[in-house]
């Protein structure tokens, strides 16, 4: 390969790499910038960021709250509901493995809009219209969360030895013992990567939120979207850049985390 | 900030007993001597995805064949299709005649719009991943597989979040219109127009497109190539008899990964097109939230998902193993 067709490859590269990250770094040059006009730098400031951690902005901080705890009990529960759910479905037989597979990828498939309508419609449907808010998209959340924490679960399950857990229940153990002290350790790296996961997935939803929590409680996501339309001051990209950073930390440590347990 | 809940007793009551049923099950299936099946861990699971999956999708069902009555009907999924809709008499409540009307168009407009932007979006961004991951997964182009990681970020990355961003580079007086302005478009504008919300797309779905090419263009063997430059094939030749058609399973599940979530999407346009025009996915939005029309809606979603159905059942023909992988 020549030299001009190696630094043509590496060009395009770089302008498609641009193309992504490019607005995010504008967001993010913008957070620091004490005029609100975008076309115009008026000098370094982190009041926005003073603005946001001094909780000042009363929506931003239950915004932010109402994120992070929907995000920490949906994982604990899907990874609880997802792991059994994975030593249940691997212990099956393949009718009905194949069956609960398709259960499982069934969410996948289906649009997020689809998802958060039809769970809007079961909500109301059992509890009446003002049943939606921040129990409801917990619910949902352990929804969408759990066929993943599944998916990355079963693979390591497979990859068990079987006759380890017969050998456990030969030698006397319970087969909670046996889930305890053989499964569970041997799966564990699928275990923490599903919990990931759910747990990034979480912080990310937008669209099944929308739908199910109601216009009582607002995620961050929920937050952006509606301040989208608005003009609004630096607060909203400092928050902005803030989740930002944090989702990227997340996604590098899952990425690593996968990467070193399927080596 | 409110955690309350609204529901009624007997509603706490089943939960209550539901969670009652989980825990005993789990520790009987714990406690029980060896004879218990494992797959005994699966119900909670099980019980789960019924009520939070299957029994949402046969509401959904429900509404759509019914109307507002309760009654049997085929008149949402008609109406649907009817572009005379707006105009017959009596067809729905006076509500949605007054807004069709208004808007001067039936319900195909969007459902057009919103296949013809996932296309576009679609084919612009396999011209654009092509190469990309072809560049990254040449074994000559040094370092360059490391990049990987920054195409794969974007993809779980929030995308409201991304499209905020990019909003802010395209507002009237931000940094792109200013710069097309400079260099002599002087009415250029982007906010509001199909333009912005294809450009947005483009940038939210792209990485969707790369990695599955990647992965599969990554994994072809070198020798494959070598054997074809032996024979006497040009780059280019081995190019497009060699590499491309061994790539068709990335490529296909990259239209899928594209696509479905190009069709379906209603926040970019809020957010970049300013609902000018509604797409399929603003549809259903407001028909379950401003007119609350739950049968609409629910015949709406249905066509969605069918359309969704049938689009993942051609893909996989072109796919059968999943070898492009997916998420």
């Amino acid at each position: 390969m020549t030299k001009t067709s190696r630094l043509f490859k590496w060009i395009y590269l770089i302008i498609i790499l641009l193309f992504l990250y490019l607005p995010i770094a504008v967001m993010m040059i913008q957070s620091f910038n004490s005029g609100l006009s975008i076309s115009k730098w008026e000098g370094f400031t982190f009041r926005w960021y003073e603005n946001l951690f001094s909780g000042k902005e009363k929506s931003i901080v239950s915004a932010l709250q109402v994120t992070l705890s929907v995000a920490v009990i949906a994982t604990v529960v899907s990874t609880v509901l997802g792991t059994l759910g994975a030593i249940g479905i691997y212990g099956m037989k393949k009718r009905t493995q194949s069956v609960m597979m398709t259960l499982t990828n069934l969410p996948n498939t289906m649009p997020d809009i689809v998802t958060g309508v039809s769970l809007m419609l079961l909500f109301i449907f059992v509890a009446g219209g003002g049943s939606r808010g921040y129990f409801t998209m917990l619910l949902a959340h352990i929804t969408f969360d759990t066929p993943y924490v599944i998916l990355s679960v079963l693979p390591k399950l497979k990859q068990m030895n079987s006759h380890t857990y017969e050998a456990a229940l030969d030698l006397g153990a319970t087969p909670g013992y046996a889930l305890r002290h053989v499964i569970i350790p041997e799966c564990r790296q699928g275990i923490v990567t599903g919990a990931m996961l759910a747990f990034t997935l979480s912080i990310d939803d937008f669209t099944i939120s929308y739908f199910t929590a109601g216009s009582k409680v607002q995620n961050l996501s929920m937050l952006i979207y509606s301040a989208a339309r608005r003009h609004v001051d630096g607060t909203f990209y400092a928050v902005s850049t803030a989740m930002f950073v944090v989702l990227l930390i997340l996604l590098l440590a899952v990425n690593k985390h996968t990467v070193s347990a399927d080596s | 900030m409110r955690y309350d809940v609204t529901l009624p007793w007997w509603a706490w009551v089943l939960m209550g007993l539901g969670l009652a049923a989980f825990a005993a099950m789990v520790v009987v299936s714990v406690r029980r001597n060896r004879g218990v099946k494992r797959s005994l861990f699966a119900a909670p699971y099980t019980l789960w995805m019924i009520i939070f999956t299957i029994v949402p999708l046969i509401i959904i069902v429900y509404y759509a064949l019914t109307d507002a009555s309760g009654n049997f009907t085929l008149n949402n999924l008609r109406d649907f299709w009817d572009s005379n809709y707006s105009r017959r008499a009596g067809a729905s409540s006076p509500a949605i005649q007054a807004r069709l009307a208004a808007r001067g168009m039936s319900n195909m407009e969007p459902l057009l719009y919103s296949l013809w932007m996932a296309f576009l979006c679609t084919v612009i961004c396999l011209v654009l991943a092509y190469p990309t991951a072809l560049f990254m997964a040449d074994r000559r182009m040094k370092r360059a597989s490391s990049l990987v990681i920054l195409f794969v970020v974007p993809m779980w990355m929030n995308v409201t979040l991304r499209t905020y961003a990019m909003r802010i580079l395209m507002v009237d007086d931000g940094p792109l219109i200013n710069f097309l302005r400079l260099i002599g478009f002087a009415d250029a504008q982007l906010m509001d127009t199909p333009t912005a919300v294809l450009i947005g797309m483009v940038y939210n779905f792209l990485p969707f497109m790369i990695f599955p090419i990647y992965t599969v263009l990554s994994k072809l063997d070198p020798a494959l190539l070598e054997a074809s430059s032996d024979l006497g094939a040009s780059p280019g030749r081995s190019l497009i008899k060699v590499t491309m058609p061994l790539s068709i399973p990335g490529v296909v599940s990259g239209i899928t990964m594209v696509f479905m979530p190009a069709v379906t999407t209603f926040t970019l346009n809020v957010m970049l097109g300013g609902s000018k025009r509604l797409m399929l996915g603003n549809l259903i939005e407001q028909t379950f939230t401003k007119q609350n029309n739950w049968n609409m809606g629910s015949a709406m979603s249905l066509v969605m998902m069918v359309l969704i159905l049938i689009s993942l059942t051609i893909l996989r023909k072109a796919d059968p193993n999943n070898e492009g992988g997916g998420l």
